[in-house]
């Protein structure tokens, strides 16, 4: 019978919550890695049981982790993330000059055909590669090389490279996004990137229709046509059908269109979900109702999604890597929230449980469906 | 042999339990513990310090004797009191209480 893995970072540890397919009672692994913040921890879509780690806090920087056997046991690997070359500048929030520091990995992407190979995008904005399974990192240089690279400006929660989205019909072609840079995709594997924001619009830049400057907060692809992208911006949901090349709005009637996550159903295309949060000065829920709003035409008609979730007095808020999607039938849905609750739905969002709910404030939520 | 405390999080990275006790050759300095440690505990390398220019991180002292010794020279003498284990050398979290 068919397993599913949570894989759950949060502000004080990891946490792997594992169910058989019903998706009904849930056994609690954790906290791995107790008092650290865990910015992620993912699977390899090659090896299930090869999952990767990203451990730090601020007294002692960056440690990465590996297990072999789904988390029972860890192993920690090379730590040491070193900028190609002269590291250079990006914009500091003033627009003055800074000196490129790294902070955190803040994403593992594992390859989808190699267990040792492993992209990690981190703070500030680069993405670093390791193919000995996490012993050793190389940065792709080409990204921060390409040309825009210091007029980058951090975000408020500084500048991260969060989400990498791996093409499964070409294995050249990567996305990522970066705030508040925006979105870049290669075509030869790392070596050249091109901005793709076109399209976006913020209104807090200088020139709001900039190549560069815009605050993604996440990407989300469909594997059945990695053509078409969704973005979640600081404000404004978004759609490309080229690739990243032209962006389009498609916000349409959701309350509020500021939030942090974006994901897409596992078996329908066309089916996605936002969760809205109030504004960027105000990140929770609007009028205290947790509500996860979910498009089946690919954007611009979105109904709420609100059985079983809290409707009054929720503030708290769904970050950027707190959902996630298993690939049964019907498909799951997950998030975790800053309150430590990690809500499912086994039934593509038409109602909720939380299946943990006093866990430290949730940052990322990874699922595995295991066969 | 010197003596060394180290908070519980690399404590439990390093999988220690205790002091770590740690015989140096040549004079007892920051640098020498730092670099018998991680060569002791390579998973400690860039904990403690920079990998690459081999700066304390910002919020890591280091105490010893009563003193804080956290911007003292790294190739300066350790207390005799350090050198002969007399006296531990501890590497001491910032404090951060009330953050989260």
């Amino acid at each position: 019978m068919s397993q599913v893995r949570v894989l759950v970072g949060t502000k004080k540890g990891a946490f792997i919550l594992s169910s058989d397919g019903k998706r009904e009672k849930w056994d609690v692994s954790g906290p791995h890695f107790a008092g650290w913040e865990i910015y992620h921890m993912k699977g390899s879509p090659a090896d299930p049981n090869r999952l990767y780690v990203s451990q730090s806090t601020g007294w002692h920087g960056q440690v990465i982790q590996r297990s072999n056997d789904g988390g029972q046991t860890w192993e920690a690997v090379d730590n040491k993330f070193v900028y190609d070359g002269v590291a250079g500048t990006h914009q500091w929030y003033d627009g003055t000059p800074h000196p490129w520091e790294f902070k955190r990995v803040w994403h593992l992407e594992p390859s989808l055909a190699d267990p040792d190979t492993v992209l990690a995008g981190v703070e500030d904005a680069a993405m670093f590669r390791s193919t000995d399974g996490g012993k050793s990192w190389q940065e792709m240089a080409g990204l921060r090389g390409h040309g825009t690279g210091p007029r980058w400006q951090p975000g408020a929660g500084g500048l991260c490279l969060h989400t990498i989205l791996l093409d499964p019909s070409d294995p050249q072609r990567i996305f990522i996004a970066i705030s508040a840079a925006g979105a870049f995709r290669t075509d030869d594997g790392g070596a050249t990137w091109k901005a793709i924001n076109r399209g976006l619009r913020s209104e807090y830049i200088p020139d709001p229709n900039a190549e560069v400057g815009h605050c993604v907060h996440h990407m989300a692809m469909h594997p059945s046509r990695p053509d078409v992208l969704f973005m979640q911006k600081h404000w404004d949901v978004m759609r490309s059908d080229d690739a990243g090349d032209n962006w389009t709005e498609v916000s349409g009637n959701l309350p509020t269109d500021f939030g942090f996550v974006i994901d897409v159903h596992a078996h329908e295309p066309e089916t996605i979900y936002v969760v809205p949060i109030k504004s960027d000065m105000e990140h929770y829920p609007l009028d205290g109702k947790l509500r996860v709003f979910r498009s089946r035409s690919g954007g611009n008609e979105w109904e709420a999604l609100t059985n079983g979730l809290p409707q009054e007095n929720c503030f708290v808020n769904v970050l950027r890597d707190a959902m996630s999607m298993d690939s049964l039938d019907s498909c799951g849905v997950y998030f975790g929230t800053t309150g430590g609750q990690v809500y499912a739905s086994a039934d593509a969002g038409d109602s909720w449980k939380p299946i943990v709910r006093d866990l430290p404030a949730v940052l990322s939520v990874e699922v595995q469906t295991l066969a | 042999m010197i003596r060394v405390v180290l908070p519980g999080h690399l404590r439990t990275l390093a999988s220690v339990k205790g002091d770590v006790e740690l015989d140096i050759e040549g004079p007892a300095t920051q640098r020498s513990v730092l670099d018998a440690l991680e060569a002791r505990y390579p998973v400690l390398q860039g904990t403690l310090r920079d990998h690459v220019t081999k700066e304390r991180r910002a919020f890591i002292r280091f105490f010893a004797c009563s003193e804080d010794l956290s911007h003292e020279p790294p190739d300066a003498l350790l207390p005799e009191a350090v050198a002969n284990g007399t006296e531990p050398f501890l590497v001491v979290g910032a404090i951060a209480g009330g953050c989260y």
